[in-house]
């Protein structure tokens, strides 16, 4: 039997099924990353100074000894990148695959820039042993952009799957492949709004 | 040329019957198939946890004796010579706590009785998304099988309690690790579950069902979504945490200059063993409401159906169970009180545990006055609801003092504590969950359990259990501490209560024999069990009424049904049989 | 969003495009800001402000809740509330361990 509004909106919902799930996982998410903002504020408020002693040198600011030209790169990349996500799903409610292959390809290649200005990052810290077990400032900061990391990380396999082998469902289902694009890029908006708020709180406070 | 085509079909017809079999059983996405996975898994892990706490018990009764019997299967670094070490005791401890609360109880309530049941109450052909269905199960299944994988590595499974509390769990050996890792694939069964049950509930009801028609038992789990959904990722990201504190040796828990052994712990510091418990105190809370709610529903369910009469105060019931999951978010730090917490904070979770009592006792009060008037049947099913309510209450009133600072600094961390949840979760949320297997066996089988067994089992289970706990009240106000290894033996303080520990001990296993009748009861009706009708209790929830016992295979329904009234329309004036369900067309009424 | 025509979709590009800008704008002015050295809590407010802005943009116009339907808005403001109340209740007890006084206690 077929389960009834998985592409249809229910009529007193007004949303299908899909919609409502994705917004349950990203209200979980919210708490995922509340969860861990709420540690930094915990660990923040009883540290002495911040970021403190890292090898020898006492910092007085995040910007002394983070990247912030980077972290700001990544930051347009980001956004640019949710511009084109959701230019790509305005492409499909257009009938418009070509220009949905082209927007939904920059969004994958933005979301491989930020990782590799990432890796960068990260590299830069490493070889100066800056490692996360040094301090509670580094041991957040890694934490909190390393599981973000992750998420960009699934966000591109997703949509990796839906620039190929899952865009066959336009031919045969294409309000539905609609549908699954703008669920995909309610994800990867979420992914970037945490980056909005992870940026300023760990790189320039 | 024929013997080489012989081969390959030989070989695809017994595929064809293997995957099948494969699809049906194993990795099947039908709710039903899942919610009876869920259920056999979260029973054996129910019996197993049991079994952890039958050897703690030996140990606490008889101190430094080798356990008879079984002591001879154990290994030399966990009871040589058959007498348990203060280690093994520890990882018993832990893991009887995780496995029976993650493992069995949330399992069994949610996601089999959940799985089982919230789709044909709903009118619903399956859950909203079957495929995260199944994912939900493995996911729990490995998390689970790491659990139990956890006691053979090096040093034997966690010791740090159920709790897992820094910083003394960031310093154990490797069980510790799995632990961590167990919870996180458990709680992302829990989440994917959560994510299904809410679209479910919102988004499949059938026609007519609206959500103030919809059963209690669906609200109770529709309440206990929403807290697994939005109170397990902290814990999440405190086990995260926790993994970089144990693996990448930063500091999130681990304060400065912490002595072990003698010697300065080599790490950072600067961190707070607080922190830990804030973020599993903030999950652990709505947990124990997870625990509770599901329980509740099963029991109100049984109670309109045996009373023959609707719920009294649905609608505040309703009302109670929102008010309650919004509540359950801001009380967690009444397990912290003597954490040194300020003047403002102490207050403010006083009053707010206090205030969140309120909502459970309008649930319990209105599940009694149910009963009031009502012509009662004495089924194996009500017994066991029936034996929730005291119970329930016993736990929640010895949960007010520890709900006040004032009484709780001299009661927390004793046996009080213990003896307050295990009445509430044990002789309370068991004996529904009881309840439920008792109650939906002929649905889920078409056949009926046995009437004498079963109330053997309920009276063998609820008397034993009484005097397992009800002692841990009176050793825990003379100031017996939890956390004892030889049960108090060695303190003067103890000695008064000390005699209670045979005891419960004793009772402990008492407890056991009596769910032997249960065992043996659900085996043998599988097969052998009297044939039950379709409608086996003259129920007016959809489940019974739209759908045969046991429902048709992947779909539920023959048409998907339509709702016509309210829940539990028993001993209707306007109908002539003391049942009107759901579904009946309300032309069938004015016709006869 | 359900059904849309390619007219009204047209005008939901201008839209994100103008949202596109003000979030690259807000960014730079959050990096200014940042290089200004202000004390902790004006900086605080600050950066928190422009954030809360930006992570208003995105979700009204990219993730379409300006327009979305009611369950959905109820939840994000459920989880919203709920993230409140843990940072809340996360940074008072803090201040109200370590000896500061709140509301008279
Ligand atoms: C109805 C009102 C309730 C109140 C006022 C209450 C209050 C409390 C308090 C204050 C504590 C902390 C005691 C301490 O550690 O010093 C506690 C512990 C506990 N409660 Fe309750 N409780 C209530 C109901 C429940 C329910 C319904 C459940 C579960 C189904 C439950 C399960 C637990 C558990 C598991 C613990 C102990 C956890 C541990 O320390 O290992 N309680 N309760
Ligand atoms: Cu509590």
């Amino acid at each position: 039997m077929q389960i009834p509004f998985t592409v249809a909106p229910r009529p007193d919902t007004g949303v299908n099924n899909a919609k409502i799930g994705v917004w349950l996982f990203l209200a979980s998410e919210v708490m995922l990353f509340g969860g861990l903002f709420s540690a930094y504020i915990f660990l923040r408020i009883g540290a002495p100074e911040w970021p403190g002693e890292i090898g020898g040198h006492m910092y007085e600011r995040a910007s002394d000894i983070l990247n912030v030209p980077l972290a700001t790169l990544n930051t347009i990349i980001l956004i640019g990148s949710s511009v084109t996500m959701v230019m790509s799903w305005a492409s499909l409610a257009m009938k418009r695959f070509d220009r949905y292959r082209l927007y939904m390809g920059a969004t994958i290649a933005l979301g491989f820039a930020f990782l590799i200005v990432k890796a960068f990052e990260y590299g830069e810290k490493f070889s100066h042993g800056y490692l996360p077990a040094e301090n509670n400032f580094l041991a957040i900061y890694f934490v909190l952009t390393g599981l973000h990391g992750l998420h960009v990380i699934g966000g591109i396999i997703v949509n990796m799957y839906f620039m190929w082998p899952g865009a066959r469902m336009w031919k045969t289902d294409p309000k539905r492949f609609t549908n699954r694009i703008e669920i995909a890029g309610l994800y990867w908006h979420f992914v970037d709004l945490v980056w909005i708020f992870l940026f300023p709180t760990i790189y320039l406070l | 040329m024929a013997d080489h085509a012989a081969v390959p079909e030989g070989h695809h017809g017994e595929d064809v019957h293997h995957t099948s079999f494969w699809r049906k059983y194993i990795f099947s996405t039908d709710h039903k198939v899942i919610g009876i996975q869920y259920g056999i898994t979260a029973l054996l892990f129910l019996l197993f946890g049991f079994s952890l706490v039958m050897l703690m018990r030996w140990q606490l009764a008889y101190p430094g004796e080798p356990v008879p019997l079984i002591g001879w299967l154990f290994t030399d670094d966990t009871m040589p010579g058959g007498i348990m070490l203060p280690e093994f005791y520890n990882q018993l401890g832990a893991m009887h706590g995780t496995i029976m609360v993650f493992l069995g109880i949330v399992p069994l309530a949610v996601g089999a009785f959940g799985n089982y049941i919230v789709p044909l109450q709903i009118g619903a052909p399956d859950m909203a998304f079957p495929k995260l269905n199944m994912a939900s199960y493995w996911a729990f299944f490995v998390g689970g099988v790491i659990m139990l994988g956890s006691f053979f590595v090096p040093a034997g499974a966690a010791k740090a309690g159920w709790t897992s509390y820094a910083p003394l769990s960031v310093i154990e050996s490797m069980g510790q690790t799995m632990w961590l890792l167990g919870m996180v694939f458990l709680i992302t069964s829990s989440l994917l579950g959560a994510v299904n049950f809410l679209t479910t509930i919102v988004q499949l009801r059938a026609e007519g069902m609206t959500f103030m028609r919809m059963p209690f038992f669906v609200w109770a789990q529709f309440i206990t979504s929403f807290l697994l959904l939005l109170a397990f990722p902290p814990l999440e990201a405190a086990a995260f945490l926790q993994l970089s504190d144990r693996l990448l040796d930063t500091s999130f828990f681990m304060p400065s200059g912490l002595v072990v052994s003698g010697e300065v712990v080599d790490v950072a510091g600067g961190g707070s063993p607080l922190l830990w418990q804030h973020l599993f105190w903030f999950l652990a809370h709505p947990e124990v409401y997870v625990l509770v709610l599901p329980a509740m529903g099963i029991v109100a369910e049984i109670i309109a159906n045996n009373s023959r009469k609707p719920l009294r105060g649905y609608k505040a019931m309703v009302y109670s169970l929102i008010f309650l999951g919004f509540m359950s978010f801001i009380v967690w730090a009444h397990h912290m009180f003597i954490t040194g917490m300020g003047q403002a904070m102490s207050v403010f979770f006083q009053t707010t545990t206090m205030i969140i009592s309120i909502p459970s006792v309008i649930i319990l009060t209105a599940l009694f006055l149910s009963l009031w008037g009502g012509s009662i049947r004495f089924t194996t099913p009500m017994l066991f609801a029936l034996g929730f309510l005291p119970m329930f209450g016993i736990g929640g009133l010895t949960g007010l003092p520890l709900g006040l600072a004032p009484t709780d600094i001299p009661l927390h961390d004793t046996y009080y504590v213990i003896g307050h949840f295990h009445y509430v979760v044990a002789p309370g949320t068991i004996l529904a969950l009881m309840a439920g297997i008792y109650y939906w066996f002929p649905k889920m089988t078409g056949r009926t359990m046995n009437d004498t067994l079963g109330k053997i089992h309920f009276w063998g289970t609820i008397v034993s259990m009484n005097f397992i706990f009800f002692p841990m009240l009176i050793q825990g106000m003379a100031g017996v501490s939890r956390r004892l290894y030889d049960g108090g033996e060695i303190y003067a303080h103890a000695q008064d209560v000390i005699v209670y520990n045979e005891v419960m001990s004793i009772a402990s296993w008492v407890l056991f024999v009596f769910q032997i009748p249960f065992i043996v009861n659900l085996l043998i009706s599988l097969k052998k069990g009297k044939a039950a009708t379709d409608n086996h209790w003259d129920a007016t929830t959809i489940e019974w009424s739209a759908a045969p016992s046991p429902p048709v295979g992947h779909g539920n329904f023959h048409d998907l049904p339509q709702v016509y009234r309210d829940p539990y329309e028993y001993s209707h004036p306007d109908h002539d049989e003391d049942y009107w369900p759901q579904n009946a067309p309300p032309a069938e009424a004015s016709e006869d | 969003m359900s059904e849309h025509s390619v007219e009204e979709i047209k005008k939901h590009v201008r839209v994100y495009m103008l949202v596109f800008g003000s979030l690259a704008v807000l960014t730079a002015v959050t990096v200014v800001v940042g290089y200004l050295e202000l004390p902790f809590v004006p900086a605080l407010i600050v950066a928190l402000l422009i954030a809360t802005v930006k992570a208003g943009l995105v979700a009204a116009y990219f993730m379409h809740l300006v327009s979305e339907e009611q369950v959905i808005r109820s939840l994000v403001w459920l989880s919203l509330g709920l993230l409140l109340v843990m940072f809340l209740l996360f940074s008072v007890y803090y201040v109200d361990q370590i000896g500061l006084m709140i509301f008279g206690f």
